[in-house]
């Protein structure tokens, strides 16, 4: 296992969906690989920065707003008219 | 180190909604937007980076959705199937906003750029706590936007949205191995980005690794 096998099967490793030996071998590869695990943490944190700081919030005055003129628009439509 | 869990709930609920919505239930109809609005939202902002180009796309993808949920087969929940409506039509936004037809999901995929990691700097356990919540979205938006609209869509669908890598590859009409590539390199591309602001002050070092066969 050297880098370069390490970096192909990160997205697998940080998702969880490895066989247990190849998850073994790149746990392996990260206790003395002191780039890879860097590598392997950072992008960690930033999935999870991401995921928990949700840019782009849809404001509680605009969403109602919105569901009004899509009810409204539903309504007055055919379905099956698209 | 730990997987990241994925939360995505289960359907059963949904599908119910959908077969009350189909037989005019408005209510039921509703339910489902209130379920999925803020979820639509996001991706089409994400998208766009438009904020009245997002709610557009909303209001198009939630109608468009409604007139066809007769031709929705429920071969896919139908929560893929509006974002993939969504999708098409914020790609259309985007399009008509940068006066340029060729905007796609392939653009700039070739491009090897930013996917090797070149910075390897560590960053603090919480490195987002040195900004405030305005700050960080600032950043948080700048970097994403940085990115292709193939590769940023995919990270959304997948990392923020949590959309499994085979309904991402149903959503945006590409293979399983594409999305599995995109989403590598855009990971890869935004941890790059993010080190400018989270990466420890000490340390650092530019080395480089091996680049994966994206």
């Amino acid at each position: 296992m050297n880098c370069r096998d390490f970096l192909k099967e990160l997205n697998d490793y940080l998702d969880g969906e490895l066989d247990p030996k190849l998850r073994a071998e790149l746990s392996e590869h990260l206790t003395w690989c002191h780039n890879c695990f860097v590598v392997c943490n950072t992008t960690k944190q930033t999935i999870e920065i991401y995921r928990e700081n949700a840019i782009y919030e849809l404001p509680e005055a605009l969403r109602e707003k919105l569901h009004t003129a899509i009810i409204t628009k539903c309504k007055k439509s055919d379905k099956g008219s698209a | 180190m730990p997987a990241i869990q994925n939360t995505y709930g289960d359907t059963g609920v949904e599908l119910e909604l959908v077969q009350s919505a189909r037989k005019g239930d408005m209510a039921a109809f509703e339910k489902l937007l209130k379920l999925y609005d803020r979820k639509i939202f996001r991706i089409a902002q994400n998208i766009t980076h438009h904020a009245e180009d997002a709610e557009d796309v909303v209001q198009e993808a939630f109608l468009k959705a409604y007139k066809n949920l007769d031709r929705f087969e429920g071969n896919s929940k139908f929560y893929t199937w509006l974002v993939r409506i969504a999708v098409n039509e914020a790609l259309m936004k985007l399009r008509k906003r940068k006066s340029d037809k060729t905007v796609s999901l392939d653009e700039d995929v070739d491009t090897e750029d930013g996917s090797m990691p070149r910075e390897i700097a560590d960053w603090a356990p919480t490195p987002e706590q040195n900004y405030s919540q305005t700050e960080l979205r600032e950043i948080l938006s700048k970097t994403i936007q940085g990115l292709p609209v193939g590769f940023r869509t995919v990270f959304v669908l997948r990392d923020v949205e949590q959309l499994s890598t085979e309904e991402t590859a149903e959503a945006l009409g590409l293979s399983v191995p594409a999305v599995k590539s995109r989403l590598l390199r855009a990971r890869l591309q935004l941890r790059e980005r993010l080190n400018r602001y989270f990466a420890k002050k000490k340390k650092k070092t530019t080395q480089t690794v091996g680049a994966p066969n994206a």
